[in-house]
């Protein structure tokens, strides 16, 4: 019986719903449906109108699926809301794993504890109004600075560039951000300094380049010394000894794009030779 | 949205370089950024890249009775749209200044200039005529529009073909291409807007500013030219003071830089006209380059398994054995069951929970550990940044939630209900109130 349950889920799909281990690593298109693994064998007492994500309702999921960005559940399958390529990680534990789509994207959308470089955008009475690239500008709290006190306020000015993270970040509300982390320490945030150029990349370059071990990091600390300050929101602050070594350095991140290693070993080389 | 604001930090770095000679992308003061031109495979159809500013230019005609003033010419009508996605700025109705300014521009550049002979549109005087529309539409802001929009402009002119009529005294008939080759416009010259931008109260210039120099500029000066260096247009705008030697340099340099540009338009015209006649492919689809992300390629790195076959036989022998498996499940309540071993053996809840606490960096072993068994296979690879980059909040729940002390046991048939078990106290004590998605 619930075979045939499982067969008519499949038929009505028609050959819409593909089997998502048959899609990894493959572009997959914003309204396509992926059918979980578990659901091509319809086994045991469960029927194919389980749901096997996410919440624990008791035992009757066997395995928790987590589905990541660009993923939504719809029923008991997967729905793909971004156009990109499908990944998928087994979960040391068996618990399933979690997939993924690996998308691009130049628009930032706030999220919850992501660190950020923002621009000082107006001063209003207690808060800050930062610009983060995303659809409203947030705010942040005078106080929210490392050693700030009613009487000792920090040095802001309207244009400053400030590094911070949200602590509160949903679609309803104007995100919030803070400089100090839970212990009340600044932790590398606040105030960005004065010179140094801020530049825009998207935002799989910040995620490539934030990863451990990221070679292009090591390969560039190796050309000038530099400070860098990555934001989440697909900014980056750069700043070198010249405005020479400055320039190089944004035009070589940006290009790292589209660059494979082998041509970025090349310009590398080239640079440290000059 | 609004426009991104331009922080000190930038604005100070930019007139630093600036003073030093030094622009963003490396180009010396009189450098143009590259230009690309590519067509579509209808006639008057093409699009133009100036550095990352991208313009696509449509040309159409239609038979319509003139002005009244003006009677055997045909008319004239051009149309810059800043699309939406050309910035994240540009909003319908929010960005009229800049669109009414640039139209403005456009039209007196290539109208006035009488580049397009239009008497020659004329069929029947006073009663019919050609209009010719030519529709510009800005794909992407990178600067610098209007020398793109009018570079796209006279470009689609030059490639479109219109249909052929023939008069025979009060006879008019209009051919349809297939019965005769459509006749390209009479185009007199070719007029090339150039831009100059003037920072520091007209100390530096730049031509061909890009976007962010835009932003930091105090004027701006645009000359249009063709290449018998005749000014078409001259326009400054911004309120600097303007010495008549910086502006008859700026012609001077407009001149050159305009016989540059009608070159690379009449190579390219002569090009696709090559590419047509030979019967080769072509249209958008040949001429623009695809152009890969190599964000998420992760390069095949070859994997060091030299010991991996002792560690592993280490880590068998030193994990316990299995539990006895018990095939049947346990009904304990509506809801609960139980397969497998009836000795918890995840231990105490209250001791897995503090070594949960300090064993953070563990987890990141753990999985390293994992990946040493699966890194031959590239697809799996992009397991590496998960853990500690993506940010989303799913994946971190999902390590906690699963404390797994041993994951290279070997497990049978025992793993999905009992895990329910020990983890029950967990989530409730680590979550750290995220939005219920």
């Amino acid at each position: 019986m619930a075979d045939a349950a499982a067969v008519a889920a499949k038929s009505l799909a028609g050959s819409r719903a593909r089997a998502a281990s048959t899609v990894l690593g493959q572009v997959v298109l914003p309204g396509e449906e992926l059918l979980l693994p578990e659901q091509e064998d319809a086994e045991g007492p469960e029927s194919a109108g389980q749901r096997p994500l996410r919440l624990n309702a008791g035992t009757r999921s066997r395995v928790r699926v987590v589905c990541g960005p660009g993923l939504r559940r719809s029923g008991d399958r997967l729905l793909v809301t971004k156009c990109g390529r499908l990944r998928h990680k087994e979960h040391g534990g068996g618990g399933g794993g979690v997939y993924w789509v690996d998308s691009q994207q130049k628009r930032y959308v706030p999220v919850k504890g992501d660190h950020v470089i923002g621009i000082v955008t107006a001063k209003s009475g207690d808060i800050f109004k930062v610009d983060v690239g995303g659809s409203e500008p947030a705010s942040l709290s005078y106080l929210a600075f490392e050693g700030a006190t009613k009487r000792n306020r920090p040095n802001v000015q309207v244009g400053d560039l400030i590094y911070g993270q949200f602590v509160v970040a949903n679609k309803d509300m104007e995100p919030e951000m803070v400089c100090i982390d839970s212990c009340g320490r600044a932790n590398g945030m606040g105030v960005i300094g004065q010179d140094g150029l801020l530049f825009k990349v998207t935002l799989g370059l910040i995620r490539k380049l934030l990863a451990p071990d990221c070679e292009i990091l090591q390969e560039v600390g190796k050309l000038y010394p530099l400070e860098i300050v990555f934001g989440m929101n697909g900014r980056i602050w750069v700043k070198a000894k010249t405005i020479q070594q400055t320039l190089i350095l944004a035009n070589i991140l940006e290009a790292c794009e589209h660059m494979t290693s082998d041509q970025r070993k090349q310009i590398f080389s080239r640079l440290a030779e000059s | 949205m609004k426009e991104t604001p331009l922080s000190n930090c930038e604005r100070r770095f930019l007139l630093r370089a600036i003073e030093e000679k030094k622009r963003l992308d490396g180009r010396q003061t009189y450098d143009y950024r590259n230009i690309k031109i590519s067509f579509g495979t209808d006639y008057g159809c093409c699009i133009v890249e100036l550095g990352k500013t991208r313009v696509l230019g449509q040309v159409s005609c239609e038979l319509v009775s003139p002005k009244l003033n003006r009677a055997t010419e045909g008319i004239l009508f051009f149309n810059l749209e800043l699309s939406q996605m050309a910035a994240p700025a540009f909003e319908p109705g929010r960005q009229s200044d800049l669109l009414v300014k640039l139209n403005r521009l456009l039209e007196r550049c290539l109208r006035n200039s009488k580049c397009i002979d239009t008497e020659s549109l004329c069929v029947v005087a006073g009663e019919k005529v050609w209009q010719i529309r030519v529709d510009l539409h800005l794909l992407n802001h990178d600067g610098n529009i209007i020398d793109a929009a009018s570079i796209a402009a006279i470009v689609a002119l030059c490639h479109f073909r219109r249909p052929d009529v023939s008069v025979q005294g009060e006879e008019v008939t209009l051919y349809t291409p297939e019965e005769r080759d459509p006749v390209p416009l009479s185009v007199h010259h070719v007029p090339v807007c150039v831009s100059f931008a003037f920072f520091q109260q007209g100390t530096f210039l730049l031509v061909d500013p890009s976007e962010r120099e835009e932003r930091v500029m105090d004027g701006l000066l645009v000359i249009a030219v063709n290449k018998h260096r005749e000014i078409c247009t001259i326009q400054s705008s911004g309120g600097i003071m303007l010495l008549k030697e910086q502006v008859l340099r700026c012609s001077k340099i407009a001149g050159v830089k305009a016989a540059e540009i009608t070159e690379l338009i009449q190579k390219a015209l002569e090009n696709d006209r090559k590419v047509r006649k030979e019967g080769g492919k072509f249209g958008f689809a040949e001429s623009i380059a695809n152009q890969r992300i190599t964000t998420f390629k992760m390069e095949e790195a070859p994997v060091d398994t030299s010991d991996v076959e002792e560690k592993a036989e280490e880590i068998i022998a030193e994990t316990e054995p299995p539990p006895e498996v018990v095939s049947k499940p346990l009904l304990w309540s509506p809801g609960t069951a139980q397969i497998g071993g009836v000795e918890n053996s995840w231990g105490d809840p209250e001791e897995s929970e503090q070594e949960e606490e300090d064993t953070g960096s563990d987890e990141a072993v753990l999985l390293d550990g994992a990946e040493v068994d699966t890194a031959p296979e590239a697809s799996n690879s992009g397991s590496q940044d998960t853990p500690i980059v993506l940010s989303d909040s799913e994946e971190e729940e999902m390590i906690i939630l699963e404390p797994d002390k041993n994951p290279k046991k070997i497990r049978t048939q025992t793993v999905s209900t009992k895990q329910e078990k020990a983890p029950s106290k967990k989530p409730v004590k680590k979550r750290k109130k995220k939005t219920a998605n």
